[in-house]
């Protein structure tokens, strides 16, 4: 009996050891990440990376936008420290470096060439100047239109359209009997998704969320003349059930070639002109998303989805050489070569869009990278205003009040309410969730 | 039988699995009831401090609140009115003998076997929308423009779905009550010249209403958490046209991140609930004796 429990003993112990020194040598990267495409891709490309660091293994948590928020946001908020490298949006990124939940990523390798990340980008994903997280796909929003629509209605799309010139347009390319709706726009309530939209037609209006003793703006005349253009186009031009439009909606209307105009975010530029999916994939025109006259301003939409490493992560090193190699130029060309230059995450550095073969391959390089390069997330309305971002408002407090208004403007759209109500709703339940958050602050 | 000893060891023998019961209900109400009057933001969890009734406060004055409970009642009603009385009628029908009476009862019950969001999904993409759904076909078909049903009628779309869901349910219950009735009760009335409708009257549906209660009081309960189909398909709009108290709850804690208001409107619901519960069981359980 006793040999046996000392038998018993020896392989504990023996075990113990080979688990301590396996610790020592191995680590294992927990990375959440969004379901997209570019990073469903990124999963599938990790090989090089893995067998360059033999020791550090990478385990995916891939969740749908919405879920990853929550999850980890509850996990960086309660220092869970379950993930070792999270994928977060621009809107994230400067509120959790300020309460120091994100590691700074100042020190990246030599060759990784900070200078390179597309400035707007850059300046998005920095507080004071310091790195918090690597972008690894960046998009603006532009307007995407039908040529061949436009031509046999008669009307040209400047690329630098106004307002009154999509209202003109929207109206000439509507047949409702041939189900062709002049202009879809998103209509799905949520921070991201009708009010992403909303906010940066409001900023092009010249309209402002908060003014600078955060006082919300919804009273004001610039957000009425917003909201009710949205909603004349929408109500005149728009198609039927708009109000429950996300972007991806909207892409499978505008494939199906019952849109006229789409405005939203660049990345779609390369779905729309992809003829597997397309069916309208070599008559799509760009141009910037609009201003409305004499308001200097293209609404300043800028997101990117970014890796970033918690503070809380107890393998920063393994981590860190993940998140230079994942948004390296090195990265961008062996997707090129391995699935073709449309595949390459586009907005993040300057050199793609500097290459000859990718300007060729994706006809949209030029107006993406303009309307990129042209959002402000520093000063996202031409009037005062005390926040930063451009299509949200980076405020933690913005996904709820966000979501709160984009519920009301959808109900505006839905024919539930007028505009005037949904104005005065958005602004009483606006201010009342920014007097429990204490400010101004 | 059991003498004074066997029931005190008997008592022993239950404890631990009571204390097991109390301890997995009283630390969740327990926390949460803490948490409610908390002020605790997980997108600012530095700044914990009481908040003595705020929370309580806050989550009541919501402009939402009103009609998230109008909401609630009508979404329970709803179903419940649409539930039991087709629930009877497909109960009369199938319990008659008719060729292929398997099949067709199974059939009837398989809607219960779908999950919720999978069946919000398939009514909200494949049925009610307006572009690719069968009844905008159907409407195109007559001529008729088609019905943007989550835009115009966000409530009684939900209504719709939960109550094809939970119909199977009744229909089940309500069915097995159908099949205990005695025939001979029934040739008996009918040998007495008592109509079809009067002997469904008085006594098909005396002998059903305690398999009746039993559904109102089981589907009540479900009812008022209703939240995935929400979620799937109105995200409680437009405005806050579909909005119930489960979904007012999760806009607060997952949304806004908001633990001590969410908490407090959980504390809410508990309240409501049992409120409801009571005056159900009033109502309806004296024929559960």
């Amino acid at each position: 009996m006793t040999t046996t429990f000392r038998a018993l003993l020896g392989a504990t112990a023996l075990c113990a050891v080979g688990t301590v020194a396996a610790a020592q040598d191995n680590v294992t990267l927990t990375i959440a990440t969004v379901n997209n495409g570019d990073m469903i891709r990124m999963q599938q490309m990790t090989a090089p990376f893995t067998e360059a660091n033999p020791n550090i293994q990478l385990e995916w948590v891939t969740l749908e936008e919405n879920i990853l928020r929550e999850r980890v946001t509850t996990d960086i908020a309660t220092s869970g420290g379950q993930y070792d490298v999270l994928t977060i949006g621009t809107y994230e990124v400067p509120i959790w470096a300020a309460q120091n939940w994100l590691t700074p990523l100042d020190d990246l390798p030599e060759g990784y060439d900070v200078d390179d990340l597309v400035p707007a980008v850059r300046a998005a994903l920095s507080v004071d100047d310091t790195l918090y997280a690597a972008p690894f796909y960046a998009e603006s929003a532009m307007v995407m239109y039908r040529t061949d629509l436009a031509e046999a209605a008669g009307v040209t799309i400047p690329s630098n359209p106004t307002w009154t010139d999509i209202t003109a347009a929207a109206e000439a390319m509507t047949d409702r009997d041939a189900e062709v709706y002049g202009i879809c726009l998103r209509g799905k309530p949520g921070w991201g998704e009708n009010m992403a939209f909303l906010t940066a037609m409001a900023n092009s209006y010249g309209a402002r969320w908060f003014d600078t003793d955060w006082n919300p703006q919804f009273d004001s005349p610039e957000w009425q003349a917003t909201l009710t253009d949205y909603l004349t186009l929408m109500n005149e031009y728009g198609p039927p059930g708009a109000s429950s439009n996300g972007f991806n909606e909207n892409l499978s209307l505008f494939q199906q070639g019952k849109c006229g105009m789409w405005i939203d975010a660049t990345v779609a530029a390369g779905f729309v002109t992809d003829p597997t999916d397309s069916t309208v994939a070599d008559s799509v025109g760009f141009a910037q998303f609009p201003n409305k006259d004499g308001v200097d301003n293209h609404g300043n939409w800028l997101w990117a989805w970014n890796l970033a490493i918690p503070a809380s992560s107890q393998k920063q090193e393994a981590a860190k050489a993940f998140v230079a190699w994942a948004t390296s130029k090195e990265y961008t060309d062996m997707v090129a070569e391995a699935q073709g230059w449309r595949a390459a995450p586009p907005g993040t550095r300057t050199s793609l869009y500097e290459n000859a073969e990718y300007q060729e391959a994706a006809p949209f390089a030029a107006m993406t990278l303009e309307a990129i390069n042209s959002a402000d997330t520093q000063k996202a309305s031409v009037q005062d205003i005390p926040y930063t971002g451009g299509q949200f408002v980076a405020i933690p407090e913005f996904q709820g009040i966000g979501t709160q208004v984009g519920q009301t403007f959808s109900a505006a759209l839905a024919g539930q309410m007028s505009a005037d109500d949904a104005l005065a709703a958005a602004q009483t339940s606006t201010a009342r969730e920014m007097a429990r958050a204490g400010y101004p602050k | 039988m059991a003498t004074r000893q066997t029931a005190g060891l008997a008592r022993l023998m239950r404890a631990p699995a009571i204390i097991l019961l109390l301890i997995w209900m009283i630390v969740p109400l327990g926390m949460t009831l803490y948490y409610s009057f908390q002020n605790y933001n997980l997108l600012n969890p530095a700044a914990i401090s009481w908040a003595g009734w705020f929370n309580y406060q806050y989550f009541v004055t919501d402009p939402a609140f009103m009609a998230a409970i109008r909401n609630t009642l009508v979404l329970v009603l709803g179903v419940l009115t649409i539930t039991v009385v087709l629930g009877i009628a497909i109960a009369l029908l199938i319990d008659k003998p008719i060729w292929g009476q398997g099949i067709v009862r199974i059939l009837i019950i398989s809607p219960f076997f779908v999950m919720p969001p999978v069946a919000a999904l398939i009514w909200k993409n494949m049925i009610m929308h307006p572009s690719y759904g069968v009844f905008a076909d159907i409407a195109r078909f007559l001529g008729l423009q088609p019905v943007d049903w989550f835009a115009q009628y966000p409530l009684t779309s939900i209504v719709i779905i939960v109550a094809w869901q939970w119909l199977p349910f009744a229909t089940l219950i309500l069915l097995t009550a159908l099949q205990s009735l005695d025939g001979e009760q029934m040739e008996a009335a009918e040998m007495d010249g008592a109509g079809a409708i009067s002997r469904f009257i008085h006594l098909t549906l005396p002998h059903m209403a305690r398999a009746i209660t039993v559904v109102i009081l089981i589907q009540t309960i479900f009812l008022l958490g209703i939240y995935a189909e929400i979620l799937v398909t109105t995200n409680g709009g437009p405005g806050n046209a579909s909005t119930n108290l489960t979904y007012l709850i999760y806009r607060a804690a997952r949304l806004n991140f908001d633990i001590g208001g969410a908490a407090a409107g959980g504390i809410i619901a508990v309240i409501l609930a049992n409120l409801v519960a009571i005056f159900l069981m009033r109502a309806v359980g004296k024929n559960l004796d």
